[in-house]
């Protein structure tokens, strides 16, 4: 059963670890951070994917699994708690990128009610080549991932338009973790 | 578990000397310590409301082909695991009726005594009223 | 507001908070008070401490008791700020009051109720007289017991819905909305106020409560009943998809029992405020009910002119953290608004031809 696989040994240092990887790969767009080093979550979810769950995610939140990670679902409900929800979960866990504007995207009053994705991806650091500019990057950023769908930048361009609104990405592959948050714009490479 | 978690963790343990050792858990989640909100109804019988939180303490345990949970009031944590211990020897059907009677059974017994003593103590504050008759004819 | 950083008092406050756990130990001679011991024999300030704090734990109630030297506001405060700390597991199914294993249970409108009235452990009838038994720490002889006739604890509002007397509970909507996690808007619908009056400060409830018997906002209550002992907790974990019992909790319960003179929509009948505390509260709850019948006055087609009808009013000033955090913070440096404020004055002066 996946249950018996154990989540963070040490629960408040694991999360507090991992939540300080997401703030810097959220202040630092498309740098890669490692998380979920110690961790062996049930297939098809990557170390980072189940760090960033169970750091982010709990009985509060609502999360939206993708029928493609279906397998990790009795993990993630027992581990996290999470409950159920539609498109205007908190969280969206996914292996391949959504389509973003069907997603929550905030109210101008409140843009940080908006829908986190959490994008697990076959690699970082390597594959396509994007360029990012925004807050947090001193000078336009190369950024490589792999496993972004060929229309990624308009599609991305649509929701960094959306600003103060909209989505947020958090991007996992093995044990690495980068996040392309609404302000940072991002360009072929 | 209603009994389990109005225990104590020394009770528990005294009654299981009296049985074969519960197999050496592995733990899966916990003890960890968190709130669970207390709800009310309005009126006592209407729509829900949020009363205030309490501190509980929970544990989920495998022993071997056993998964074992608890969740009991309170910050202890070794009666939380003990508690899941138990449940999930509970659950093996050459354990249940040694478990149930040299522990459920007795501490059940025991909690019972002691509602029953409250009760008691309830039922004695009972006013008695006596009709005054009156001096109408 | 605007608040200047200062630096430098870093010493002296260390020594402030050493002095203070001297202080609060007191003379070393005299034995140290142990937490058992608040929990055990100060349970009515641990209780109090329980509803406001909003976090019902005996052990952690008495602690705090123990740290703030029994100001039981403070305490409270650590309540709050600790359970902060710890995450949110579940919400229990809304308790069954009607259940309870009743401790007391007294009503001033029917003298011959089924189950009877039940004085309990209660201070009603004595004398308030210094007990100087105590100063020798006497013995108390064991309460006596009596058979328990068993039968259920109707609750008094039933006996009157028959007839369509008094109004019934409402419908049973499931998800509540919760000022811990929302931040308060108005007009607040009654779940919210009933959560924000459970955790409001006991004196400012009393306040509120007594100034509705005076005149202001009165509708003439009856304690319709009040009934406090404990009531089973279950949760429903997600990993086992069914509700567990996960032990008992003691609750104070209250209905207010209201006249009513009837709309064009309702005719006349009694209406009810409700009142629901942790631990053993009956001033808490009855106060609690009667200021949530205060503050149903719109609901119930009635003029809002008293303070304690003024929802937005009660509900804002019925917390003794938030309200102790904003009086307390004015001893806070403000030498800078006060600079700027002195500047103002003298400036108004000068114009008004005031001389030096």
């Amino acid at each position: 059963m996946s249950i018996d696989l154990p989540g963070f040994a040490d629960p408040v240092l694991g999360a507090q670890a991992c939540f300080r990887a997401v703030l810097t790969a959220m202040s630092r767009p498309g740098l890669i951070q490692r998380t979920g080093l110690d961790l062996t979550p049930p297939s098809p979810l990557a170390p980072a994917t189940a760090a960033v769950l169970l750091t982010l995610v709990d009985a509060e939140t609502t999360l939206l699994l993708a029928p493609s990670l279906a397998a990790s679902a009795e993990w993630i409900e027992f581990h996290c708690g999470a409950r159920q929800g539609d498109a205007a979960a908190d969280f969206v866990v996914t292996d391949s990128l959504p389509d973003l504007a069907a997603l929550e995207s905030g109210n101008d009053e409140c843009p940080e009610r908006s829908t986190t994705v959490i994008l697990q991806l076959a690699a970082l650091g390597q594959g396509t080549a994007y360029t990012l500019a925004g807050p947090g990057l001193a000078a336009p950023t190369r950024f490589l991932a792999e496993g972004l769908p060929a229309d990624f930048l308009a599609r991305w361009g649509a929701n960094h338009r959306l600003y103060p609104r909209g989505i947020d990405l958090i991007l996992c592959a093995g044990t690495d973790l980068a996040a392309l948050p609404r302000s940072v714009a991002a360009s072929e490479g | 578990m209603a009994v389990l978690a109005r225990a104590s963790s020394n009770d528990i343990a005294a009654c299981l000397e009296t049985v074969s050792p519960l197999v050496e858990p592995v733990v899966l989640r916990g003890p960890e310590q968190g709130l669970v909100m207390v709800r009310g109804r309005i009126g006592g019988g209407g729509g829900a409301f949020n009363l205030g939180e309490m501190s509980v303490t929970r544990c989920t345990v495998r022993a071997g082909a056993q998964v074992g949970h608890a969740t009991v009031i309170g910050r202890d944590a070794a009666l939380a695991l003990l508690a899941a211990r138990v449940d999930a020897a509970l659950q093996d059907p050459g354990q249940h009726e040694a478990l149930q009677t040299a522990v459920i059974a007795p501490l059940a017994a025991h909690q019972a005594a002691a509602k029953a003593a409250e009760a008691a103590h309830a039922a004695a504050t009972r006013v008695e009223f006596f009709t005054l008759q009156t001096m109408r004819t | 507001m605007a608040y200047v950083a200062v630096k430098g008092g870093e010493r002296a406050i260390d020594n402030a908070h050493a002095w203070l756990a001297a202080t609060r130990r007191g003379d070393p001679a005299v034995t140290d008070l142990g937490i058992d011991q608040i929990r055990e024999q100060l349970g009515r300030a641990v209780d109090r401490v329980m509803a406001e704090g909003s976090l019902y734990d005996p052990e952690l109630a008495a602690l705090a008791i123990k740290q703030a030297q029994g100001d039981l506001i403070e305490a409270a405060f650590l309540l709050r700020a600790y359970r902060t700390t710890l995450p949110r597991f579940a919400h229990s199914e809304p308790v069954d009051t009607a259940a309870m294993a009743i401790h007391r249970r007294i009503s001033a409108v029917f003298k011959d109720l089924p189950g009877g009235q039940v004085l309990g452990p209660t201070y009603d009838y004595t004398h308030r007289l210094l007990d100087f038994g105590l100063e020798s720490g006497d013995v108390p002889p064991p309460p006596a017991e009596a058979p328990v006739d068993g039968g259920p604890m109707q609750r008094v509002n039933d006996f009157l819905k028959h007839e369509g007397l008094i109004e019934a509970d409402g419908p049973a909507h499931e998800t509540p909305g919760d000022l811990t996690r929302e931040p308060l808007s108005f007009p607040a619908s009654r779940d919210v106020r009933l959560q924000a009056l459970a955790r409001g400060d006991e004196g400012f409830l009393l306040a509120m409560g007594y100034s509705t018997q005076r005149g202001y906002g009165g509708s003439h209550p009856f304690a319709g009943e009040i009934r406090m002992g404990t009531v089973k907790i279950e949760i429903e974990p997600a990993e086992l998809g069914f509700a567990i019992d996960i032990g008992d909790v003691v609750l104070t319960e209250c209905q207010m029992v209201n006249q009513f003179k009837g709309s064009r929509t309702t005719p006349p009948q009694f209406t009810r405020g409700y009142g629901l505390t942790f631990g053993h509260g009956e001033r808490k709850a009855m106060a609690m009910a009667l200021v949530d019948r205060a503050m149903r006055a719109e609901e119930l087609g009635e003029d809002v002119t008293a303070p304690a009808q003024n929802v937005e009013f009660v509900v804002y000033h019925s917390d003794n953290i938030e309200g102790t955090g904003f009086v307390e913070h004015l001893q806070l440096p403000h030498y800078v608004d006060f600079q700027s404020e002195l500047e103002t004055i003298r400036r108004m002066r000068a114009e008004a031809g005031v001389s030096q």
